[in-house]
């Protein structure tokens, strides 16, 4: 039987309605208010924040426990269907898609924060819990969980695990991948295993490393030991205005030359600082061609030296302005700016598609320039916001989708956005992943033996494909192939 | 100048020729951890890695280094320009750190290993070149290579060159001595402590950081107990213990007979070696399938199993 036809086979040929063994397996397993098989939901779960579509979901699962998740495992077995786990649903790079009808295994309702255990510097929390509430909830004990998208208000610490998310303040702390201790995950065989540990050198291959970021293609989280960074008693937050992009670029690639590495480092264009403006008033300049902001935290003790250090070096690149944040109040109102920027596009077209790649810093410049170029030539609209410390970029190109051919132009725009990143020696992707979006990107960064060196990694903990089929590596592959099964045949779970 | 992901490096092919596809083989460093991972069965092959720094961007802070290379040398090198990297200092190459994945006992002020290595090229069980990961700090374009590798022990590669994440040298650092504050308060007072080494009598603690920041950091210590200015401390000795720190409360209780504890962190060096339990069954059988994909003929350093201390 060749590889396709196995997964047509997975796919099966249920309907939608209860007296499908595969639903009835898993109402079995669960309580049957917690698997849903209407098409609201189905088609709701079929898509991502990403502007992907094509996905078909099979039976949604709403498990509580990690008991029921092996439950659910088991039943996708004897049924032989793939799994994708799924959070918030506010992946950007369509990881969350389920292909081929697969049942979606939603966490969001394991969202308990368990044991707070300072002296392993270790929270253990659930993987549906939302990033903002664990910051909140450790907030007044002194710590806060580091990484912070700019989703954070929705988004889960299981899509974080998955994307190895990031955050304007990773520049300092670094990405999920430094504050993750160990997560408990049921592998795609059904079985419950701890990955990690809090102890800081665990036995054995570091599976907990390679699992993070793995875009739900290695299993499913089901509890999750998250750090516990301890609040900064001093911050300062900079604003600084230029007259070009060009001389914020420089200045954050100087700042880093310098030995600096501050907290947060972020740069937003001139369009983009209009709209959030008009948006929130978060006291941006709107006659700056580009802001940058950058945060300095640590003991109130030498703070200063870098705060002072940072508006020099912006000043020697030209800075129109440099404003220290007075008070909280107005960092508050700064960071409000930054965070809802996306939101802020809404008021100049419906639609947008948010880019994320990563280029050397000391190419930002050359690189922006082209692709601002890029915008013209394909008559679209692109505005920059960005995660400039890392050189992470995200070029966000705004459309209305009702314009005909707009779509074309939009992913032909991206494409290029991608090969100049990647000519500046840049990568895919900074933190929301390759899931169905960059696939086909992959071959220019890897060859066909470093695609198949991750394909063994993925084997080594799901040689079936059961988990996320379709995602990461590109058509040819193994697991990618399912990737046809997105037209799902007519009468089954389409 | 920009590192870009695969320039051909003649160096790294002809270790990949005399890695080859057929034998027994292992790479040697300076054989400073040689022991790790249990004896090589007799009859291997020994090889050494290419050595040499390709490529250093102290703006980016990242350097492109050949596996042989001293850390010792890259050090040197790095501090030139005021940046040093996670690697342990204690005599052996970059690809002997990596592929054992130890951190040096400093850690709290450098990094740990694993976040380090951002890229890694090694030769297969098959002799071809593979690159995972990639020059940038910031990536998630694929499975992680470089964190599989990174702590491998060479049983599923053998590292040739790696890229690393560079990390600025602090504007001061001071180690300081106690013999009557209590380690673990001195962990909870400071609010991005140094190491801390304690043998049950004596704790020396790192500050660092901007000389204002180190001072202040002084201040708050002396409610503690007295501290006097000590040279920096030589890499501790003995068995490695790996513990969740809260263990370290308790250090009695863990039967390690002499010790020194990095309080905060968890590592113990030792009198008694550690008796770990082995893993559990479905992370062992992820382990058994890792091992066959990279390594079908069980040629890449044979006898060193992961985990064994």
């Amino acid at each position: 039987m060749s590889l396709l036809d196995r997964f047509r086979d997975r796919v099966g040929s249920g309907s939608a309605t209860s007296g499908d063994p595969l639903v009835d397996d898993l109402r079995a397993v669960l309580s049957p208010d917690r698997v849903k098989t209407d098409g609201a939901q189905r088609s709701l779960l079929g898509k991502d924040a990403s502007v992907f579509d094509g996905g078909s979901a099979g039976p949604i699962c709403y498990p509580i426990s990690t008991n029921e998740v092996v439950d659910i495992m088991q039943v996708a077995q004897r049924h032989d269907r793939a799994v994708v786990p799924r959070g918030a649903g506010t992946g950007l790079a369509g990881g969350a898609i389920p292909l081929g009808a697969p049942i979606v295994v939603a966490v969001t309702k394991m969202r308990s924060i368990g044991e707070i255990d300072e002296a392993n510097g270790v929270a253990w929390v659930e993987p549906g819990v939302i990033n903002l509430d664990l910051t909140r909830h450790l907030t007044p004990l002194g710590y806060h969980f580091a990484p912070d998208p700019s989703s954070q208000q929705v988004c889960t610490i299981g899509g974080n695990v998955a994307n190895n998310s990031g955050g304007p303040h990773c520049l300092a702390y670094g990405v999920t991948n430094s504050h993750v201790a160990a997560i408990e995950i049921v592998t795609p065989s059904g079985d419950v295993v701890m990955l990690g540990g809090l102890d800081p050198e665990p036995d054995g291959y570091d599976l907990r490393g390679i699992f993070i970021g793995s875009e739900g293609t290695l299993g499913i989280a089901t509890k999750v030991a998250v750090r516990l960074t301890k609040n900064r008693p001093a911050v300062r937050t900079l604003l600084l205005s230029f007259a070009s992009v060009r001389d914020a670029a420089n200045t954050v690639s100087d700042v880093i030359a310098a030995g600096i590495v501050p907290a947060a480092m972020e740069v937003m264009d001139q369009r983009i600082t209009e709209a959030v403006e008009n948006y929130v008033g978060a006291g941006y300049p709107t006659n700056a061609a580009a802001v940058l902001l950058a945060e300095v935290d640590g003991p109130e003790e030498g703070i200063d030296i870098d705060a002072d250090r940072i508006a020099e070096i912006g000043r020697a690149n030209n800075a129109t302005m440099v404003r220290v944040a007075a008070d909280n109040t107005e960092r508050a109102l700064l960071w409000k700016g930054r965070k809802t920027a996306f939101g802020a596009v809404a008021q100049i077209a419906p639609d947008y598609y948010l880019h994320d790649t990563v280029v050397p810093r000391s190419a930002l410049a050359d690189v922006l320039d082209e692709i601002y170029a890029i915008a013209d030539r394909h008559d679209l609209l692109i505005m920059n916001v960005f995660h400039a410390g890392d050189g992470n970029l995200h070029p966000l190109i705004v459309f209305d989708g009702r314009d005909e051919g707009v779509l074309e132009r939009v992913h032909a725009a991206g494409g290029e956005i991608i090969e100049a990143s990647l000519a500046a020696g840049g990568v895919l992707s900074g933190e929301h992943g390759i899931g169905v979006e960059k696939q086909k990107y992959m071959d220019r960064l890897f060859s066909d033996a470093d695609l198949d060196h991750q394909n063994r990694l993925r084997r080594a903990f799901d040689p079936v494909c059961r988990a996320n089929p379709g995602k990461i590596l590109p058509m040819g592959h193994s697991c990618a192939d399912i990737q046809q099964l997105r037209s799902v045949p007519t009468g089954v779970w389409g | 100048m920009t590192a870009t992901l695969r320039n051909h490096d003649p160096a790294l092919d002809e270790f990949a020729r005399e890695v080859g596809s057929e034998g027994a083989v292992s790479i040697a460093g300076n054989r400073t951890r040689w022991d790790v991972g249990g004896p090589l069965d007799p009859d291997t092959r020994v090889l050494s890695a290419p050595t040499g720094i390709v490529e250093y961007i102290p703006e980016e802070m990242i350097v492109t280094v050949r596996a042989g290379t001293s850390v010792e040398e890259l050090h040197r090198t790095l501090a030139e320009r005021g940046q040093w990297t996670a690697l342990p200092e204690r005599g052996g190459t970059v690809g002997g750190a990596v592929a054992v994945g130890q951190n040096d006992f400093r850690r709290p002020a450098r990094g740990d290993v694993r976040s380090a290595v951002l890229q890694v090229r090694y030769v297969s069980a098959e002799g071809t070149l593979i690159t995972g990961g990639g020059p940038t700090v910031k990536n998630v374009s694929g499975f992680d290579l470089p964190r599989l590798i990174t702590g491998s022990l060479g049983t599923l590669g053998c590292i040739a060159e790696v890229i690393l994440r560079t990390n600025p040298i602090p504007a001061t650092t001071r180690w300081l001595s106690s013999t009557n504050a209590d380690p673990f308060a001195i962990h909870a007072a400071l609010l991005q402590p140094g190491p801390i080494l304690w043998d049950g009598t004596t704790t020396l603690v790192m500050l660092f950081g901007h000389e204002v920041a180190v001072a202040a950091d002084i201040d708050r210590l002396r409610s503690l107990g007295t501290f006097d200015d000590c040279a920096a401390p030589s890499a501790p000795t003995g068995h490695r213990w790996s513990v969740p720190p809260a263990a370290l409360s308790d250090v009695a209780a863990l039967n390690t007979g002499a010790f020194v504890a990095e309080i905060g962190v968890g590592i113990v060096h030792a009198e008694q070696p550690q008796s770990r339990p082995p893993l559990d069954a479905g992370a062992l059988l992820i382990h058994e399938r890792m091992k066959a994909e990279f390594d079908p003929t069980a040629r890449l350093n044979p006898g060193r199993t992961v985990g064994v201390r």
